[in-house]
């Protein structure tokens, strides 16, 4: 804990105050190419003059896709990450909304959405357009479910898709990025936007979407010299070098 | 002669055990020429010899708790029991206060019913209530409490026990003993076979290493602990039954029941936490009734000083104190369910009452008992979306049974209540920095050194040394599930892997250690640097009376420090910790951090206590109140690390996710969802949960040891005597070294642990 601040941080949120370069309350401005981005403690993306919020990985009915295969987790991780959306979505309130791609775990997820999960989402998309990017999970999505689809979208210069392939400009999800960060006999993760400026690649946003360590090889191909991991802390958004994380 | 079947079990709780004992049943029934067919069944049985023994039984079985289990869950069960006559139960305190007990218990309520004529026999050689393992022995009726009689084996030989009187100067904290080094090679050099006993495998490791560094006779001394190699494991066995060993530096890998030849001394290094324990690890020592064992303790520091002397009085005395028996948990009973379904169908009615036979589970509510059915049915949630997914199902009769044949399957592979920390391979390469040659990229091949806990590694960052397997490596990379370590040149590890033992120190030696702190009379029998130190203590501040916890407050540089006394164990004091200062934050004290030993917890901070407690603005029976365990409890929980192991642990134990899918480990990067995402959605979606009744219940005893603050928190209400003082008081010098041992000094620096203590001392004693 630090003090001498307004508020108490928690322990996590010092742990990762240490290593930051700079940390501020809820959203943190992250460049990608001459676009201001910020991004938002949830995990979600917001583009303030475009009034564009982007979410990735959303992984929805990822519990009930175990079930089918026996391994019976809590049934309520859509509840939990379209809950968690909606309050995103409430504070931003965005004139468009893109889903970065595998929004739902399987195929045949979408079937398997509860009836109220159904209508949250269908409340979402009120008055605002919404975009389904395709993902490796979801590569077709029926049209009941509302909004437009699409396999890539491009809005002032900025490539929105859902597998990152490095070019300048791109703003992708698909790896799930963590930062693992070590100080004082002390480890812990957390997932993180990782950008070096030029493109940037969105933490999972969905409630049961685990998380790859931004020191893996994977990144390295994205991202040829040293970038940023803006770390989701408890009530703090962290920018760490991805050297300083392992 | 006449097939008669089985009609013998004997199970134990180590496979080596079991091992052992059929050794020796076979030479007397070989000798005499009997008819009788001695086998053993372990997870090490060719799954020829298991299936032949399903058809072809022999007469004396010896297994495990989950080789029991498998037996049972299978249609052949029936005709495998029904001839039996007796059941052995051997070391069955080291059973039953696990979860490996409550899942025997259950084995044994359905042995009752499939062999009503069975006998069951439980040896022990120490137990604290032999009433309540005697309960556990026999089937409970629904109305009352039965037990087993109970037989009290006389006549051995009292063993004798000393503390080291060591010439040395004792340390002020740390483990490592090292100031009695050359007192301990003393004494394995005038003995045959010496076991020296170490709480932990990062101890063992260090102990060995110096223990080499002085060996100028060069005995023969070696290592054993869980987590070498098994290979190397059993060399160092063998090496010992024949006698060819001087001395062995091992943990608890090692005492338990099995025989190692002739051993004529014990020594135990640093705290022996349980006088029971301790006992157990004395019989290691001459393994016959009529002679005596030898034992000597060595204190690592001034309050093992004290744990030492109760200890050896407690052994003097015969006084046990293994922890009472447990309530069954409700994830082993889950896989028990599950277990049963895969044998015949069962009623849900007529389960209820057999599992109610078992002692632990007597007191089992329907709703508890409903809630594990619908769990291991359907994950018994309240939204009921995975009736399709059913994993048991009832037929037309209304009997429960598996829904198929994978269910079944992954039970088998599944089974068993000992969840493994996730353990990581430790393999030898060729470092890549220096060296001729080098290529930039790690070695293939190399030797496997053994396992390493997986959360270790991850606090560790390629460069950081350790011990491991003997030596000092140098943390290289991590590839797969291996970790690839090379020799190091550097004297000192930069990161100590002292984890402070699994166990904390037992309550009753923790209530004779108060006793004897409040007796200045008994204070004779310490070593004179100790009974100094409790003189300055009681002449600078305060030696706490037996039932009284007495709150040291004072400065030092530019901090404040409060300091208590509880001597209920490191964990117990940790889950303090963390619940004070949340508390000391929102009074305003602007706590900084806290540090936790077995016997006392200080807390720093930038307010200044002690003004604050002499103005009222600061209560300390506030402070202390038992009402931290409502709400601050809950809020800690919700993101402690603790609580989501022990949460994992149900998890995996209930069956709720597999150890294994279909055979194979899976490997750490196809782990495709993490129990921490699923405990933070459960948590906040239905807190009541069977899954989450479990994790709390064992949150009580296990890594948090809830109820023992608990017990805690209500003995000293109305009993804190607060010490303001100007300095640091002696008593707090041990856990104040503690403040960053574990990233500045390490273990291994015992010089500059010892320049940081006479500082301390120094100001204790008012400079």
């Amino acid at each position: 804990m630090i003090y001498g601040r307004d508020e108490p941080l928690s322990d996590s949120d010092h742990l990762l105050s240490v290593l930051a370069i700079n940390d501020v309350p809820l959203r943190q401005a992250m460049c990608v190419g001459a676009v201001e981005f910020l991004a938002d403690l949830s995990g979600a993306l917001f583009w303030e003059q475009e009034r564009l919020l982007v979410v990735s990985d959303l992984h929805l009915e990822k519990g009930s896709s175990f079930a089918t295969r026996g391994v019976l987790l809590p049934p309520y991780d859509t509840v939990a990450t379209l809950s968690r959306l909606a309050a995103v979505v409430a504070h931003y309130d965005p004139r468009t909304v893109i889903a970065l791609g595998d929004s739902f775990h399987d195929r045949d997820a979408h079937e398997r959405l509860s009836e109220p999960d159904r209508e949250a989402l269908s409340t979402l998309q009120i008055r605002r357009d919404w975009i389904w990017i395709a993902g490796n999970h979801d590569p077709a999505l029926p049209s009941d479910l509302g909004g437009a689809v699409a396999s890539e979208v491009a809005i002032g210069g900025i490539v929105f898709r859902h597998e990152p392939t490095g070019t300048a400009g791109e703003i992708a999800g698909h790896l799930h990025p963590k930062a693992r960060v070590s100080t004082r006999g002390r480890s812990m993760e957390r997932r993180c936007f990782a950008s070096d400026g030029a493109r940037a690649i969105m933490p999972a946003f969905g409630a049961y979407a685990g998380g790859l360590s931004i020191r893996d090889r994977a990144f390295a191909k994205i991202f040829a010299t040293d970038f940023i991991a803006h770390v989701l802390g408890d009530s703090r958004m962290h920018a760490i070098a991805a050297s300083r994380c392992y | 002669m006449v097939y008669q079947g089985l009609h013998t079990l004997y199970i134990s709780p180590l496979k080596a055990l079991a091992v052992d004992i059929a050794r020796n049943l076979e030479a007397p029934i070989a000798e005499m020429k009997l008819p009788i067919k001695v086998e053993t069944r372990t997870g090490d049985t060719p799954v020829s010899r298991r299936q032949r023994q399903r058809r072809y039984p022999p007469d004396i079985l010896l297994t495990t708790p989950e080789q029991m289990a498998l037996l049972l869950a299978s249609d052949d069960a029936p005709f495998l029991f029904s001839s039996l006559k007796r059941v052995v139960l051997d070391e069955l305190h080291a059973l039953v206060t696990s979860k490996r007990g409550d899942l025997l218990s259950l084995a044994l309520a359905r042995l009752w019913r499939l062999a009503p004529q069975m006998r069951t026999i439980g040896l022990s050689a120490t137990v604290a209530e032999p009433e309540s393992l005697a309960r556990f022995l026999v089937p409970q009726p629904e109305d009352r409490s039965a037990s087993a009689d109970i037989v009290m084996a006389g006549g051995a030989a009292a063993p004798v026990v000393e503390m080291l009187d060591t010439q040395e100067r004792l340390p002020w904290a740390g483990h490592s003993a090292r100031h009695a080094l050359a007192e301990v090679y003393d004494l394995i050099k005038r003995n045959k076979t010496t076991l020296v006993f170490v709480n932990t495998r990062s101890q063992a490791e260090m102990l060995f290493q110096d223990l080499w560094r002085v060996n100028d006779d060069g005995l023969a001394i070696a290592l054993h602990h869980g987590s070498l190699d098994v290979a190397q494991r059993r060399k160092v066995e063998q090496a010992m039954t024949a006698g060819r060993l001087r001395g062995v530096v091992c943990t608890s890998s090692l005492d338990l029941g099995v025989d190692w030849g002739d051993v004529d001394l014990v020594i135990n290094i640093g705290a022996p936490k349980g006088a029971s324990r301790l006992m157990q690890r004395i019989g290691r020592a001459n393994h016959r009734l009529d002679e005596a064992s030898r034992a000597v303790l060595v204190p690592a520091n001034r309050f093992e000083v004290l744990e030492c002397r109760v200890a050896i009085d407690a052994v003097n005395e015969n006084a046990q104190d293994t922890p009472p028996l447990r309530s069954g948990a409700l994830d082993v009973l889950a896989q028990h369910v599950l277990g049963c379904a895969c044998g015949e169908p069962f009623h849900a009615d007529q389960l209820y009452d057999e599992v109610r036979t078992a002692a632990p589970y007597a007191a089992l509510s329907r709703t508890d008992f409903d809630d594990v059915i619908d769990f291991v049915a359907t994950g018994g949630y309240a939204l009921k979306t995975y009736e399709r997914f059913a994993r048991i199902r009832q037929d037309k009769e209304g009997r429960w049974r598996v829904a198929n044949p994978r269910v079944r399957q992954s039970y088998r592979l599944n089974v068993g209540t000992i969840v493994e920390e996730a353990m990581l391979k430790v393999k030898l390469v060729r470092s890549r920095h220096g060296g001729s040659g080098s290529t930039g990229t790690i070695a293939r091949g190399g030797r496997m050194l053994g396992e390493i806990e997986e959360y270790f590694i991850e606090g560790l960052v390629a460069g950081d040394t350790f011990v491991f397997g003997g030596e000092i490596v140098r943390y290289e990379a991590l590839v797969e599930d291996q970790v690839y370590v090379s020799r190091a040149n550097d004297d000192s590890p930069k990161v100590p892997s002292y984890m402070g033992g699994k166990f904390p120190l037992s309550t009753y030696l923790a209530e004779r250690v108060r006793n004897l702190l409040d007796d200045k009379r008994a204070w004779s029998a310490l070593p004179e640097q100790v009974r100094e130190w409790l003189s300055l203590q009681s002449y600078y501040s305060r030696v706490p009376h037996a039932r009284e916890m007495i709150v040291e407050s004072f400065p030092r540089a530019d901090k404040h420090y409060l300091v208590c006394y509880p001597f209920e164990g490191r964990l117990a004091h940790q889950t303090l910790g963390m619940l004070l200062t949340r508390r000391l934050e929102r009074m305003r004290v602007r706590p900084l951090g806290f540090v936790a030993n077995e016997y006392a917890l200080a807390i720093w901070m930038l307010g200044d206590a002690s003004s604050m407690i002499r103005q009222g603005r600061l209560d300390l029976n506030a402070l202390f109140d038992p009402d931290m365990l409502g709400d601050d409890l809950e809020a800690w929980l919700a993101e402690s690390a603790l609580m989501k192991r022990t949460f994992r642990n149900c998890a995996i134990i209930s069956g709720l996710i597999a150890r294994r899918f279909t055979g194979e480990e899976k490997s750490r990067r196809q782990v495709l969802f993490s129990t921490d995402l699923v405990y933070d959605v459960l948590r906040k979606h239905q807190p009541d949960h069977v899954l989450l009744r479990a994790a709390r219940a064992d949150a009580a005893t296990g890594l948090l040891d809830l109820r023992r603050l608990s017990d805690m928190l209500t003995r000293i209400q109305g009993r804190i005597t607060h010490k303001p003082l100007d300095h640091i008081s002696p008593l707090a010098v041990p856990v104040m070294l503690e403040i960053g041992r574990e990233a500045v000094y390490g273990e291994a620096s015992d010089e500059l642990l010892a320049e940081a203590a006479e500082d301390l001392v120094k100001e204790a004693m008012g400079r």
